[in-house]
Order: C-alpha cells, then sequence, then structure tokens
C-alpha cells in the first residue's frame, strides 16, 4: 500500500514543479524583484489515511447504535419532561450554591493560610488537609448522617430536630461546597501568589492598608490566574453534584433514575440525562470564555474578538456588500472602466465566499 | 546605637538618619548611615549594586524595617513611636497614614496593570484618602497633563511604553500631594532614548521645590538638578557634599573608582 503511495509521488510532484519552475527561469536573467515563490505544497497522505480510518469507525458506531436495542422515541419524550427539567434545574442551582461556598469560603482559608498568623495558616492548612483528603461520597454521607451522633443541633439561642435541618439539600450544599473549597483555597493561594510583590509594594507606599490592597489590587490580579482552573471545578461541580442523588437529593441524575426505575428505559433516561448534562457544560464553558476575557483586561492590546463579534462583523460586512458598487466605481474611477469592471467581480467573488 | 534624639532639630529638615543599620538575616545591608535631607532638597544616592542605597530609600516609607538608629521624617520617627525611652511599634493602619505623605517611584513601575492610567493615578486618592471620584478624577487628569500624558490616560499600562509608564508612575505618587518623593533608580529599566523623558519630568519637580530623594546611575542628572550627593558603599555613607565638588574632585578612592567605571 505505502508502496505504490510512493511510486505515485513523483508523478503528481512532477507535473506540480514544470509550471512552477518554467517562470523562475525566464524571471532569473532579468534584474526584476523576485518572483512570489511557487511551490509544490507538501502532500499529507498520512491525514488523509488517518482520516479515512477514522471516519470509517465512526461510521462503525452510528451503524451500531442505529440497530441498538434503544428506544430514541423515549429519548425524545423524556427530554423535556418535567421531572428530568426539575432535575436540571435542581442541578443548576445546587452547583451554583456548593460553588458559591466553595470560592467564599476557598478565598477565606487561601488569604489564611498565606497570613503571618500560624494558627490561622495551621487550621487552613488542616481544612484542606481532610477536605481533599476524603472522598466527596463520603462528606455527603458524613453530612446526612449527621443526626445519629447530633440529634439536635443547638445554637443556644435557637435550636432544632438535626434531621430537620440535615435536610438532602443542605447535606448536599455543605458536602459539595465544603468539599470544594479545600481545592478553591489551593487554586487562589497560587493566583494570590503570582501577583508581583512590587504591586503590594506600591498599593502600600501609597498609603494603602493591607485589606484594601488584597482586595483592590492582588485579588482583582490573582482572578486572572483563579479563574481558568475555577471555571473547571464549576463544571466539575455541575457533573459531581450527581453524587448527591446518593443522599436522595433531586438532581438531574436521580430525576432520570426515578423515570427509569418507572419505565425500564434504563440507557434511554442515561442518555436524557448525559444530553443535559452536556448542555449545560457547555453553556458554562461559553460563560468562562467571556469572564476570562473580562479578567484579562490590561494584559493585552486588543483582546480578539469574540467568535460574536467575529461573526455580528462578518453579517454587517455582508450587508454593506450590495452597496459596495458606488463608492468602488469612485475610487478606482481615474483607473478606467475596464478595471471598474474587474473589481466589482472580484468584490462579488469575495461576498460569496 | 544613639542616644534618642526628638529629631525635630531645624524645621527645614525633612529626612533625619542617625546610625540607620539593617541586615537581612545574617548579611548586613545598613551599617551606621547619618544624612539629613532638608526641604527642597534634590537628594542623590549614588553607589555600587549592593552598597545598600535602595535598601535605605525603602526604610524611609518602612518598606523594610530598620534594626538600629533613628529615622525622621518631618520631625515624626518612622514606623515607630516613642514614649519615654519605649519604642512602640506602629499598628498598620499608623504606617499607611504616614506613608501617605511620601511618593515613590519604583525601577519596575509597578503600575497597576488592570487599571488604566487615569485609574492608577485615583485609586489612592479615592481609596486612602476618601476623596470623591469627580474630584480624584479632575486631580487625576491634571497630573497626567502635567507629566505629559493627556493623551494616554484611558491606556492599560500594557499599552504604555516604560517612559510612559514611569510617568504615570510619578503622577500617580504626586496625586496624593507628597512632601517628599522617592525615586528608586527611576530609569534603570528603560530604553536609553526613553531616559530623557522621565528625567524632564523630575527635573520639572524639583524646579517646583518638591523634596525629592533620588537613587540614581544619572551622573548628568544628579550634576545639574542635584542640590546634594552621597556616595554609599558598603553600606555606610563614603563621600558626601555638592554634586558637582563630589562628582568632579572625589576624594575618596572608592569614589574615584566608581566613578571611573561609571562616567
Amino acid at each position: 500500500m505505502s508502496d505504490e503511495n510512493r511510486d505515485e509521488v513523483p508523478g503528481p510532484n512532477d507535473a506540480g514543479r514544470d509550471p512552477g519552475r518554467a517562470p523562475h527561469t525566464t524571471a532569473a536573467p532579468g534584474s526584476l524583484p523576485p518572483e512570489a515563490i511557487r511551490a509544490v505544497p507538501v502532500r499529507h497522505y498520512g491525514r488523509w489515511a488517518g482520516a479515512v480510518v477514522v471516519l470509517a469507525l465512526l461510521g462503525l458506531l452510528v451503524l451500531a447504535f442505529a440497530g441498538a436495542d434503544i428506544e430514541w422515541s423515549v429519548v425524545g419524550t423524556y427530554l423535556d419532561h418535567e421531572t428530568i427539567i426539575r432535575g436540571a434545574l435542581n442541578t443548576l442551582w445546587i452547583t451554583l450554591l456548593a460553588m458559591l461556598l466553595g470560592v467564599g469560603l476557598g478565598t477565606l482559608l487561601a488569604i489564611m493560610r498565606l497570613s503571618g498568623n500560624p494558627v490561622l495558616s495551621a487550621v487552613a492548612y488542616g481544612y484542606i488537609w481532610f477536605f481533599r483528603g476524603t472522598p466527596v461520597l463520603v462528606q455527603l454521607f458524613l453530612w446526612f448522617n449527621l443526626a445519629l451522633i447530633f440529634p439536635v443541633l443547638d445554637l443556644g439561642f435557637w435550636s432544632e430536630d438535626m434531621n430537620k435541618v440535615m435536610t438532602p439539600f443542605m447535606a448536599a450544599l455543605l458536602g459539595l461546597g465544603l468539599n470544594e473549597a479545600a481545592y478553591m483555597a489551593e487554586i487562589s493561594r497560587a493566583g494570590i501568589q503570582s501577583v508581583d510583590r512590587g504591586q503590594t509594594e506600591a498599593a502600600q507606599a501609597l498609603g494603602m492598608s493591607g485589606n484594601r490592597t488584597m482586595r483592590r489590587i492582588v485579588l482583582p490580579q490573582a482572578m486572572r490566574v483563579i479563574i481558568p482552573p475555577t471555571g473547571n471545578e464549576f463544571i466539575n461541580m455541575l457533573k459531581t453534584s450527581s453524587l448527591a442523588y446518593a443522599i436522595q437529593y433531586n438532581e438531574l441524575f436521580l430525576a432520570g433514575r426515578t423515570i427509569s426505575s418507572r419505565t425500564l428505559a434504563v440507557m434511554e433516561m442515561l442518555v436524557v440525562v448525559s444530553v443535559w448534562y452536556l448542555l449545560l457544560t457547555t453553556i458554562f464553558s461559553v460563560g468562562q470564555y467571556y469572564l476570562e476575557r473580562h479578567f484579562a483586561r490590561g494584559t493585552d492590546h486588543t483582546p480578539p474578538p469574540t467568535p460574536l463579534q467575529r461573526l455580528r462583523r462578518q453579517l454587517t460586512s455582508f450587508r454593506v456588500r450590495p452597496d459596495l458598487p458606488t463608492p468602488a466605481g469612485g475610487g478606482t474611477g481615474d483607473a478606467g472602466t475596464d478595471n471598474d469592471g474587474g473589481d466589482a467581480t472580484a468584490r462579488r467573488d469575495g461576498g460569496k465566499g | 546605637m544613639t542616644a534618642p534624639s526628638n529629631g525635630t532639630t531645624g524645621s527645614d529638615v525633612m529626612v533625619r538618619s542617625e546610625q540607620v543599620h539593617k541586615s537581612f538575616g545574617l548579611v548586613p545591608v545598613l551599617n551606621g548611615i547619618d544624612l539629613t535631607v532638608r526641604h527642597g532638597e534634590v537628594f542623590c544616592l549614588v553607589g555600587p549594586s549592593g552598597s545598600g542605597k535602595s535598601t535605605f530609600l525603602r526604610c524611609i516609607n518602612h518598606l523594610e524595617k530598620i534594626n538600629a538608629g533613628r529615622l525622621y521624617v518631618d520631625g515624626q520617627l518612622v514606623g515607630y513611636r516613642q514614649k519615654g525611652d519605649k519604642l512602640y511599634e506602629m499598628k498598620e493602619r499608623e504606617v499607611a497614614f504616614q506613608r501617605r505623605d511620601i511618593g515613590m517611584v519604583f525601577q519596575r513601575f509597578n503600575l497597576f496593570p488592570h487599571m488604566t492610567a487615569l485609574e492608577n493615578v485615583m485609586e489612592a486618592p479615592i481609596q486612602v484618602k476618601g476623596e470623591r471620584k469627580a474630584d480624584a478624577r479632575a486631580r487625576a487628569e491634571e497630573m497626567l497633563t502635567r507629566v505629559g500624558l493627556a493623551d494616554r490616560m484611558r491606556n492599560y499600562p500594557a499599552q504604555l511604553s516604560g517612559g510612559q509608564q514611569q510617568r504615570v508612575a510619578i503622577a500617580r505618587a504626586l496625586a496624593m500631594e507628597p512632601k517628599l518623593m522617592l525615586f528608586d533608580e527611576p530609569t534603570s529599566a528603560l530604553d536609553p532614548e526613553l531616559v530623557g523623558e522621565v528625567l524632564d519630568v523630575m527635573r520639572g519637580l524639583a524646579e517646583e521645590g518638591m523634596t525629592m530623594i533620588v537613587v540614581t546611575h544619572e551622573m548628568g542628572f544628579a550634576r545639574e538638578v542635584g542640590d546634594s550627593l552621597v556616595f554609599m558603599d558598603g553600606g555606610v555613607v563614603v563621600e558626601s557634599g555638592h554634586p558637582r565638588e563630589v562628582l568632579t574632585n572625589p576624594r575618596h578612592e572608592r569614589t574615584q573608582a566608581f566613578l571611573s567605571k561609571v562616567l
């Protein structure tokens, strides 16, 4: 196969080289500026072969699924089922709240770890050690079963039956949020430490207090380093929150399980749930992109246009085109009518492309 | 080291340093600095790298703590309160309050990269002095115009040349209306052709009577603008006097050796 290919290579190459060589030899004797290189591009046969193989495998996969014992109509029916949508909303809700808790507490822990107070620093380290060192699932169950060791939550001024306080929602929020805080603490710490010491010194020299320096100068710059991994954490959280199904929190995955236990459409519901998770993570990936752009301000001369801006620019330039012949005619008027015609066709070609 | 003096000797003294010592761990950096900077004076600190001149400058606004001696700015002890024979460390807020009146310009500019030039200059008056935004903006615009950057106010530091960034940094310090300006090698990080624009701004400041302490390698600037010059080496003052005198007629061997390399 490859031998045949190698034999064929000289054929097209020679054919291609001839027209390229001819103008070059004619240009050489003269003292005119050298002609632009018109070489035969390297042929990527390997790429073509790879693409064919992968496409074939993909085709097989589609074929397999087409013949699989899965009822696509069921998938369609339950995609916007009330239970599923409520589950998706709950997933979104617990993700938002847990991340809020994680980011807030994580930033606090990071500042504690970096503080000059050895007790605060050690406590923060201990927290991170525990919550990063045990599985989330275990932590979820720990919170959910807290009533077993503390039957009553007594805050002195207010007390309540622990079973009433530690609802699945509360246990999920604490389990996911406190675990997240440990990771966010490390991310924030790295971000804060990435800010040049000279920034703090400049702020101090202006008479700014430590707190203000942190809030106005250091944290906004740390954000640029903190945001990308935080976005990843967010998307991770969307998926990790599915573990809360184990403590009966009615999120997306549990919603799918509920329906499939009733209808026995196990795979169908898993597909439905997957579609929803993909939708949610995709939306947040887009949000992350814009957030990163916002915090990158001042680091780049002009940020590249967003896909939306690019699209809009393309659309507006497309819309302007019909008016173009007039200015084009005016601009090239001195070059003669023949050129005018040429210009117009060139523009029209560009418009199509 | 020395008996504590009240430091207010002579109302025209801006900075008085008495036997200031400083070490980083076991490495001594300043070994007893004695000097006096008067109001309205342009005071140049020169010397080889590692001679302690930048460290001394940073001690003046308490970015570095001194280990021994006394340092006064405008009659007030820097970073400490004295009651009887006892010294009390100042709280962070008190140190910050002292720093309000002392502007500092860094070798590497240290502009806030996430703020425009205008926001850089407005930041401290709003955050530290609690000025109204409109007032702060008006003065920031005035300061930036003064350093020749009226058309660059909306730019972020990354969009400015080194010389422009340093001029923004000077405007940022001036917006706090300091009584003393510290310059830590303000032109050392600049391309040669950009040095002049920064020195011009500094010269203008000097002419307006600003008290300035300048750590510099620009001997031309020191000679033209400086009122006093101190040559430091090994953490001590080797020679001091009028810049023209010291630079043209150095008495000490070490000064001579240094100047022969620099000039």
